[in-house]
């Protein structure tokens, strides 16, 4: 199956009809409510808490943070960034809770440090392996990136980021990006079958 | 965009990370909007700490918002001191519902929202145009 990350930049991608399909198809809302309910498991958030969702597209993880019952540590208060204006349409189009920024995560995330209690993505953080100008290697993208997530974060605070590499050689420059900011970046695949989730843990001290 | 983001945001250019005038950003022609919320007790406790206050009160100045008091307050602010009203301060642990600091300052961080807008950064003077709620934070590759 071809890659929609090695054909298109993110925001040419996710436009309207994409964003729209993306945001409305029962199958991908299941999945992604599944990997955020698993990213919520490993973060093990106990009061709530003030969260960054890195790469947030229309919020489907977002509703999922907002309404997390005070029995369970919620409800969480989230800021979303994306690049991708029409997957932040369909985000405000369902009224979620959260802020949203038009952001590229390659560029940094602009928070003072020890802005959030924790961070989480998903499926998003694989496209920084492609470098969107000629510019701009995705190295130094992912290290601008993971060094001012780490920064954003408090003490103690942890990331948890669920990502699709393509290959061994993405999978690695991620973590190592992510070990290089400070980051005890552990990959924990859920699916060793499909090898289609991957969850490196993250946490900062 | 919550003014509790707002007290979090800076400037994303690389050259403004190490100056101190990065942030706040600055609001410029801001529509405001309330926006209601339920009240999170537990989340404003945990969030006390981390605001910063001195930020907090130039902005709701800036935004022409009636002026914070000097002082950031304290998490015991937060609960009604007397929990059944009567005003003799006993029954404290029995309702301690949240106080009226708390119920301000949900309405100021949670509800008050910046519609649309910019933010401007007073280090370098970019503007970040605010529409919808949604700061776009997108640098022309020059810029980062
Ligand atoms: C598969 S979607 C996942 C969206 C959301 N996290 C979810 O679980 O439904 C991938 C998202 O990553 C966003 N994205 C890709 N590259 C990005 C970048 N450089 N900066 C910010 N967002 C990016 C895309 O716009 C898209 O919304």
């Amino acid at each position: 199956m071809s890659r929609p990350e090695d054909n298109l930049p993110p925001d040419l991608f996710y436009n309207d009809v994409e964003s729209r399909k993306y945001t409305t198809s029962s199958r991908i809302r299941n999945i992604q409510a599944d990997m955020t309910h698993r990213a919520l498991e490993l973060l093990d958030l106990r009061e709530p808490s003030f969260i960054l969702d890195v790469g947030c597209g229309s919020g489907l993880s977002g509703e999922i943070l907002s309404n997390v019952e005070p029995e369970e540590g919620g409800p969480h208060t989230w800021v979303g960034m994306d690049i991708s204006s029409s997957m932040l349409a369909q985000a405000l189009e369902r009224d979620v809770e959260g802020d949203m920024l038009l952001a590229d995560i390659g560029q940094g995330v602009p928070f003072r440090p020890g802005s959030f209690d924790a961070a989480i993505s998903i499926s998003a953080i694989q496209w920084l392996c492609n470098a969107e100008t000629s510019d701009v290697s995705p190295e130094s993208r992912l290290k601008r990136f993971f060094d001012s997530l780490y920064a954003s974060l408090k003490r103690g605070g942890k990331a948890v980021c669920q990502f699709y590499p393509k290959n061994a050689q993405q999978r690695s420059m991620i973590s190592n990006a992510a070990i290089k900011a400070g980051f005890g970046a552990g990959i924990l695949e859920d699916d060793p079958e499909t090898k289609s989730v991957k969850l490196p843990k993250s946490m900062k001290s | 965009m919550k003014l509790l983001t707002l007290n979090f945001l800076t400037c994303a250019r690389k050259s403004c990370k190490s100056s101190p005038a990065a942030f706040p950003l600055h609001p410029k022609d801001a529509e405001l909007e309330q926006v209601e919320t339920e009240m999170n007790a537990v989340f404003l406790r945990n969030i006390l700490p981390r605001l910063e206050w001195e930020a907090m009160r130039s902005i709701t100045t800036e935004l022409g918002l009636p002026n914070l008091p000097a002082e950031t307050p304290a998490s015991e602010d937060l609960v009604e001191k007397d929990g059944n009203g009567d005003g003799d301060g006993k029954d404290d642990e029995a309702a301690a519902g949240p106080s009226q600091i708390a119920r301000d300052l949900h309405a100021l961080l949670m509800e008050t929202c910046i519609a649309s807008g910019k933010l401007v950064c007073g280090n370098c003077g970019h503007e970040y145009a605010v529409k919808e709620g949604i700061a776009n934070f997108l640098l022309p590759s020059h810029m980062v």
